[in-house]
């Protein structure tokens, strides 16, 4: 006998059925309904890191309030805490470590009705792998970063970026968090500082599994992107944890 | 440290000869793409035919079949080089512009006891062993990694690092 009717044989959380209508996940998406809490979230991912007082700092509100939202998000499974000594102190006298929060590694996704989009992209992977398709795959990835290029020019009153940082603005919006070169390094000679990395692969799971597939199209994608806006390129820069690709002016500029 | 070490074994159905043209990138990155795993944190050994720096004139599988195989102590290392290095990740990004798709599997990995180097022959075996039966404890994929023999009971799934 098959279940094929939620709620049936099991209770409303913690089951399967449960688990496909997205418990956990709505527990999660539910702790950042409040504002402060959602801004807190953005903040220490933009950072990469952060502790109570700098997110307090930033926010402008107190360190105890900051430390309750932070507290929440890490037990929502959003966000993981490391205790750390800062600024080098060692020994008696040093203080309690403190803690650190950093986004956690778990993904968080929602959809209702349930759908499940990661399985057949997991399928579709294997065949083209399988079929040799890569190509197809890669023109197709190329075309869609054409019009992306198109439809991010449409969006901003500035039109095609033209400085790396208008890249890393523009490509935000695609779910990149792209890292921008220090100010004044731009132009440098191909160094670290000339380029934009980016620190969010938004198709992780998928590249953990097939990662020369998934690779490779998320670089024909970025090249379609970067190459219609003109004066840019992308490259294979693998990053543990970030996105494998990254980009620069073209050296002939 | 293990006493059993990982090996790898891949093969590639060739487009053209590799003196063809259009090969031309493939070749030239053999050399520093093998220098590369030699230094690379984990590797072992890896297959070259007799005064040469690789293993392409090895071709037990078919005049037109290349062997690439290699033993690292673990998955992981095999696994930092082959996708986590841009040059090696290039390559095979670009595989399908050298090589014809064999329509199975075409990469295995196994255990062998430290010490004891595989040959093509034990790496064609493997690889029939994955095609007839999928992964399992005697041929696997990064996909569906096993555990070296006695390292851990059951299978041990390997997840990315956070």
């Amino acid at each position: 006998m098959t279940e094929d009717t939620a709620g049936t044989a099991d209770g409303p959380g913690g089951t399967a059925a449960g688990e496909a209508f997205g418990e956990r996940a709505i527990g999660a998406a539910g702790a950042l309904a409040d504002p402060v809490r959602r801004r807190l979230y953005r903040y220490v991912c933009e950072r990469g890191e952060a502790g109570r007082s700098d997110a307090a700092e930033a926010l402008g509100i107190t360190r105890t309030l900051a430390a309750f939202h932070l507290d929440r998000l890490a037990g929502a499974g959003l966000l993981e805490v490391e205790r750390r000594r800062l600024s080098g102190r060692q020994g008696p006298g040093a203080g309690r470590p403190a803690k650190v929060y950093r986004r956690s590694g778990q993904e968080v996704s929602l959809h209702l009705p349930p759908r499940d989009y990661e399985a057949a992209a997991r399928l579709l992977a294997e065949a083209v792998e399988r079929a040799g398709a890569e190509e197809a795959l890669y023109a197709v990835a190329r075309e869609e970063g054409r019009r992306r290029a198109a439809e991010a020019e449409g969006a901003g009153s500035a039109g095609a970026p033209v400085r790396l940082e208008e890249v890393a603005r523009a490509l935000a919006a695609c779910g990149y968090e792209p890292v921008a070169p220090a100010a004044g390094q731009e132009g440098g000679e191909g160094g670290e500082g000339g380029e934009v990395r980016l620190r969010n692969c938004p198709f992780r799971s998928l590249a953990a599994d097939f990662p020369p597939l998934t690779c490779g199209m998320n670089l024909e994608l970025l090249r379609g992107t970067v190459e219609r806006w003109g004066g840019f390129q992308a490259r294979t820069a693998p990053e543990p944890g970030g996105c494998c690709v990254a980009i620069s002016k073209n050296n002939e500029d | 440290m293990s006493d059993h070490h990982l090996a790898q074994m891949n093969i590639g159905a060739l487009r053209a000869p590799l003196d063809d043209p259009s090969m031309a990138d493939f070749v030239t990155a053999l050399d520093p793409v093998n220098a590369l795993a030699d230094a690379a944190p984990g590797f072992v050994w890896r297959l070259t035919d007799e005064g040469a720096n690789d293993a392409t004139a090895t071709r037990p599988f078919g005049p037109d079949v290349i062997v690439n195989m290699s033993v690292w102590e673990d998955v992981e290392s095999l696994r930092a080089f082959t996708y986590r290095s841009a040059d090696h990740l290039d390559l095979l990004r670009r595989r399908r512009d050298w090589f014809v798709p064999l329509g199975r599997p075409g990469l295995v990995l196994w255990w062998v006891p430290a010490g004891r180097l595989p040959t093509p022959e034990e790496g064609g075996e493997r690889l029939e062993l994955l095609r007839a039966n999928g992964p399992g404890p005697d041929a696997f994929t990064f996909r569906d990694p096993y555990p070296a023999p006695g390292a851990h009971t059951g299978r041990e799934r390997v997840t990315e690092p956070g």
